[in-house]
């Protein structure tokens, strides 16, 4: 793996059984991502964007090639170990938010911290500076189905980046918000980018995302079909506006 | 572990209604079991402690030819009260018994009994046989409150009694009844007659003799005596414990279909926890748990509804439950014809062994029930779960 590099992908395939033929969704992919990158994979649906988040997530494994994520082989992880890297050091914001709707805001934030088996102080410390970062230190109490959209990105936001993970992957976190809460959401996720160097890698085909990323990389039918790094992204924006 | 509990707490206590009515159905069988159990092992106590006070004392030695069930034996079942028992009995320690068997003559029928000759001054039993300590006519005699309206008799009648003497002459004689009692161990109400043992024992030419010898102590170490056999306390209530055993297994039964019902609850919540919950399971993956660990997050789930209808059982079933031992449960029916030692009002007993058992099974069978399902989520695909696509 090259030093620096976060995410290392070489000749990666991926195919899933379809009666009987195999699909496949992801053909000979390779890249390598930094620390502190600021990057999307960008295609259509069916293009293979999910599927190569997935891998690198470790919540799924390569059928061929290899992915290496922060210096281990996804396709020769355990399970436990998949689990403890994800735990450790990766951190997933969903479409759907994926909050647990019966647990308080803080309890969501609070859940990575348990498994990481902080002590009740740290985790509570952290838990409102996580809340902060996202504005909603406000609705501590309050639980998910209380909560407009935005508020509940926010709180997937926080519940991602309360540990520090070197990786947060974003699968479509615009996709079920307005045009405003999904700028919101964009310029919080900047911010912490910027603030705590974390690595962002987000699957999307939403043109406001796009605006903001720093590096494309396009899919097409499960390969790279371009990837560029972007000068002029909103970024800049958010700068100035700050 | 305690990060699980911690969890699975949460989401009990978070699923609001759905957590309340399974925890409640399960606190019934808590409660229900406990007492029932409660019931039968105070029945047990009262029925042995009613058989020591009324028929057995601390335990008997019996002639070796006395047979109850037989009262052919009973022409053949005496035999002089043995010497070294003498002190014993005139301490008032041991009671000397002697039993024939007879024929009572009730407004002109005819019907068999047993006619028991016991000392009037006695205290070994709770017998009133003080009412036998009377001067009269007719030949004083107890009976049990059964037994007299069988007979259709009551105290102050005189009633005809015929009996074989030792060389199986017939005689007859008026008894007056002097006393009617009432008490919850058939064998000692049913069919018999309760005369002076004096007077029994000339009435039948076998002075000095008996059939039964019944002891205070049942702790007292007993010889073996020739043409007797020892009966300890233990062996005479076998026959309570059979029947206890006997309603043991019946009730559990009954326990069984409560326990079914509860954990049927329990089953399907946690059918439709897995069925609506995939996304929930997917999070919980991607956010660091193995699936296995998810297996044991949701059987702790499950599990931990046992521990809050313990709680809930707990906050009204301890004073229920306190409430029935002291007031006992009355049987809505008459028992005193019931053929076995109950007593109308039953005081349950809890030990402790009783409850710890039942909330360790209610435990384990919940536990059991909890993970059979969450064993599907080990097979789940965390990708699709995520999505909440159904697997």
């Amino acid at each position: 793996m090259e030093n620096n590099s976060i995410i290392q992908i070489k000749n990666l395939t991926k195919s899933f059984p379809t009666g009987k033929t195999n699909f496949i969704a992801l053909r000979g992919i390779d890249l390598s991502l930094g620390t502190g990158e600021f990057t999307g994979l960008i295609g259509p649906s069916g293009s293979g964007k999910t599927t190569l988040l997935n891998i690198v997530g470790s919540l799924d494994t390569p059928t061929s090639g290899e992915a290496w994520v922060l210096n281990h082989s996804i396709g020769a992880l355990s399970a436990k170990q998949a689990a403890s890297l994800r735990k450790q050091n990766l951190g997933f914001i969903f479409q759907s938010y994926n909050l647990l709707a019966v647990h308080t805001v803080f309890e969501n934030v609070e859940f990575p911290l348990l498994l990481l088996k902080y002590n009740a102080s740290e985790r509570k410390k952290m838990v409102m500076d996580a809340l902060e970062w996202v504005g909603l230190t406000g609705k501590v109490k309050s639980k998910p189905p209380q909560l407009s959209g935005g508020e509940c990105q926010r709180v997937a936001i926080a519940r991602a980046m309360v540990k520090k993970p070197s990786l947060v992957l974003a699968d479509e976190p615009t996709a079920n918000l307005d045009a405003s809460n999904s700028h919101h959401i964009l310029q919080t996720m900047v911010k912490l980018n910027e603030e705590l160097k974390t690595t962002f890698l987000f699957a999307t085909h939403d043109e406001k995302v796009i605006g903001y990323l720093r590096r494309k990389i396009y899919l097409l039918d499960g390969k790279v079909d371009k990837d560029e790094l972007t000068v002029g992204s909103k970024q800049s924006t958010v700068s100035s506006e700050k | 572990m305690k990060t699980a509990l911690k969890l699975a707490y949460r989401n009990l206590i978070g699923a609001g209604l759905r957590t309340w009515l399974n925890v409640i159905v399960l606190s019934f069988s808590f409660v229900v079991i406990i007492w029932m159990k409660g019931v039968l092992v105070g029945w047990d106590h009262q029925a042995k402690t009613d058989m020591a006070n009324w028929e057995i004392g601390g335990g008997q030695y019996w002639h070796e030819n006395y047979d109850p069930f037989d009262p052919f034996t009973f022409t053949e079942s005496h035999t002089a009260v043995p010497e070294e028992f003498k002190t014993e009995i005139a301490a008032g320690n041991m009671e000397p018994m002697l039993v024939v068997q007879g024929t009572i003559y009730p407004q002109g029928r005819m019907q068999p009994v047993i006619i028991r000759g016991i000392n009037p001054g006695q205290n070994i039993f709770k017998l009133p046989t003080q009412k036998l300590d009377t001067l009269t006519e007719a030949i004083p005699a107890i009976i049990g409150s059964v037994a007299a309206r069988n007979l259709r008799v009551q105290t102050g009648d005189y009633v005809t009694i015929r009996w074989r003497d030792t060389n199986g002459m017939f005689d007859a004689a008026e008894i007056i009844i002097t006393g009617v009692f009432s008490c919850n161990v058939p064998a000692v109400e049913a069919g018999k007659v309760y005369i002076p043992l004096e007077k029994l024992q000339s009435m039948v030419q076998l002075e000095g003799e008996a059939t039964i010898l019944t002891f205070r102590d049942s702790e007292k170490e007993r010889p073996a005596i020739e043409n007797w056999t020892l009966k300890p306390q233990s062996e005479l209530t076998k026959s309570i414990d059979e029947i206890i055993q006997t309603k043991t297994a019946g009730q559990s039964v009954f326990y069984g279909i409560l326990l079914l019902l509860a954990m049927l609850a329990i089953f399907d919540t946690q059918v439709l926890s897995i069925f609506r919950r995939q996304k929930e399971i997917g999070t919980y993956v991607a956010l660091g748990y193995t699936r296995r660990e998810v297996v044991g997050l949701f059987t702790v789930e499950g599990a931990m509804h046992s521990i809050l209808a313990a709680l809930v059982a707990a906050a009204y079933g301890i004073p229920f439950l306190a409430w029935q031992a002291k007031a006992g449960w009355t049987m809505p029916m008459d028992v005193s014809e019931y053929g076995m030692a109950v007593a109308q009002t039953l005081y349950p007993v809890y030990s402790t062994g009783l409850i710890v058992s039942t909330v360790f099974i209610v435990v384990l069978t919940t536990t059991i029930v909890s993970y059979w399902p969450s064993r599907k989520i080990a097979k789940m695909n965390p990708t699709e779960a995520l999505r909440g696509r159904l697997q």
